[in-house]
């Protein structure tokens, strides 16, 4: 690992004021993702500005029914409480379903968002990757690309982005709050990742100064009737190959209200609108469910080993409603 | 407090019940520190990429992987290693059912073990074979098989609650 210089923040502003007053610097969270690179010499910081001890570690109910989650909640707290459990069982579920218990003690949300591809391509030095190195080329597109995007990717780069729980927030319509350099600003998680296009480097809108402070979640009633499924190579630890997020709300046997978002495909967390819209309005049965799959897959693109995440995909988002419109309808 | 590179960094936390103080690189693991400045050896280096689970030391009494953790991210906080789990000449009883069982073989991956199976046990006495398999999911093991070793968590725990346990016949597929 190169050495770097390390400081402490002990509030938000200090840590921005330590990021734009030092070049190459990065915040360091929970450092589950951050070590690892910092050791593969993959990212290669010359200064650490470690966040955790930011009193931004709490779970807050906000008037209305929403909630505030801190930068620095660990993903195991989070997964535990008892209002997300209850409100919104998706997000516990995605946590749940990710890493280990030891990773998700450490993993806070923060760097949860920011967590990096786990493309073998962009981990390995030897190769050509234009995340890692713009420019040199994406050795994913003719290799191994099991993992890979069928949804949004580019010629420069079909890497995925790999949380569960961000996959979560984007069906949530969660909110991201940041603050930089005198501003403080609300990122909708939809657009807080970004497709790779010609700029595969940047991962996010975050800007460079800016600390992600909180998450926040709308109220949303039915999001009670909400679920998380990851289709993996084994159970524990893999990434997801494809995962769907689901609320769903049925009235009378009518599709009330959906938010549906998928993992695993694409360079962000996929929130699948063309889907919701055949669903929203539409009797909630099975044909309705495969339409709706098949819609959002539409614009789907395989490569050599990852064809078959479309039909993969289809099935997970019809499998997720039946189970949703028949533990909803219960109700 | 702010550190240039290549300078020393001295932190002070609590390890294994006693305060230690410690100099380092600063871009040492906390794997590192231990095993390297700290000569505690019991915590294993095995595939540092947060997969294996060996290297797992409890940290405010919640398991992390120290192949992941800085060692200035311990500072003030408390620490506790394998060597921290026995009570003077007192085996820890998950030491003792390890040992009587057969759930360590090769040994390498029972200090993780044993850390996890602590902290589960302190949150909850008497957990069923699922919740064991759940909390030790995060841990790999080549040699044993993994059945002895939920085995000797649950003989542990029932020791802890005060039960008295025999050992259990030996097959093939474990104890019956
Ligand atoms: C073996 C293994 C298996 C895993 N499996 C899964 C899985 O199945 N599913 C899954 O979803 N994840 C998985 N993960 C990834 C894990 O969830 C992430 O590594 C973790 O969430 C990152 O959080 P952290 O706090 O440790 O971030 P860090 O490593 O500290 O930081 C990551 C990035 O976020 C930036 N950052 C951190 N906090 C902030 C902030 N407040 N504002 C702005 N930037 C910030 C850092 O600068 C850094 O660039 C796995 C990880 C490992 C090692
Ligand atoms: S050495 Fe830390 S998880 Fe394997
Ligand atoms: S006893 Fe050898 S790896 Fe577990």
């Amino acid at each position: 690992m190169k050495n770097f210089a390390y400081a402490r923040a002990q509030d938000a502003d200090t840590a921005v004021q330590l990021i734009t007053q030092n070049q190459n610097a990065k915040f360091l969270s929970g450092g589950t993702n951050l070590v690892d690179l910092m050791r593969e010499n993959i990212e290669q910081p010359d200064h650490l500005i470690d966040v955790t001890g930011l009193p931004l570690a709490q779970v807050e109910e906000l008037p209305g029914g929403g909630v505030s989650i801190g930068a620095l909640v660990r993903n195991s707290h989070l997964a535990a409480n008892q209002i997300i459990r209850e409100r919104y069982p998706v997000l516990s579920q995605a946590i749940l379903m990710g890493a280990s218990a030891q990773i998700r003690n450490m993993a806070t949300t923060g760097g949860n968002l920011m967590q990096r591809t786990r493309c073998y391509y962009f981990y390995d030095t030897d190769a050509r990757c234009n995340k890692r190195e713009p420019g040199t080329g994406c050795d994913a597109l003719e290799g191994f690309n099991r993992i890979h995007a069928i949804l949004g990717a580019s010629d420069d780069c079909i890497a995925t982005h790999p949380s569960d729980m961000c996959v979560a927030l984007a069906a949530l319509d969660a909110t991201v709050h940041v603050t930089g350099t005198g501003v403080e600003r609300t990122i909708p998680i939809v657009e807080f990742h970004r497709l790779p296009e010609d700029t595969p480097q940047i991962d996010t809108n975050l800007q460079p100064d800016e600390l992600i402070t909180s998450v926040e979640l709308p109220a949303l009633p039915f999001a009670r009737n909400s679920m998380y499924r990851k289709v993996r190579d084994r159970a524990s630890y893999a990434f997801a190959l494809v995962s769907v997020a689901a609320a769903l709300e049925v009235e009378d046997g009518t599709i009330k209200n959906v938010r549906l978002a998928l993992g695993g495909v694409a360079h962000k967390p996929w929130r699948a609108t063309e889907a919701e819209k055949v669903l929203t309005g539409a009797k909630a049965d099975e044909e309705i469910f495969k339409r709706a799959a098949a819609e959002e897959l539409k614009a789907a693109r395989g490569y050599k080993h990852n064809s078959f995440k479309i039909e993969l995909a289809e099935r997970t988002i019809v499998s997720v409603l039946k189970t949703l419109a028949s533990e909803g309808g219960a109700r | 407090m702010s550190r240039k590179p290549k300078q020393k960094a001295h932190i002070e936390f609590t390890l294994n019940g006693e305060t230690a103080e410690v100099a380092f690189a600063p871009h040492k693991t906390l794997l590192e520190v231990l095993r390297e400045d700290l000569n505690l050896t019991g915590t294993k280096h095995g595939c540092e990429l947060g997969e294996c689970g060996t290297c797992t030391v409890l940290v405010d009494r919640k398991p992390i992987l120290s192949c992941l953790m800085l060692g200035l991210d311990v500072e003030g906080r408390e620490v506790t290693t394998v060597e921290g789990m026995n009570e003077g000449a007192q085996l820890h009883p998950l030491q003792e059912t390890f040992a009587d069982t057969g759930a360590a073989q090769c040994g390498y991956c029972t200090p993780g073990f044993l850390l996890v199976a602590k902290e589960l046990l302190t949150k909850n006495p008497n957990p069923t074979r699922e919740e064991i398999k759940e909390a030790l999911s995060g841990n790999l093991c080549r040699c044993t098989g993994y059945i002895k070793i939920y085995e000797a968590v649950e003989l542990a725990a029932a020791k802890m609650r005060g039960e008295s346990v025999e050992l259990p016949k030996e097959s093939v597929y474990g104890y019956e």
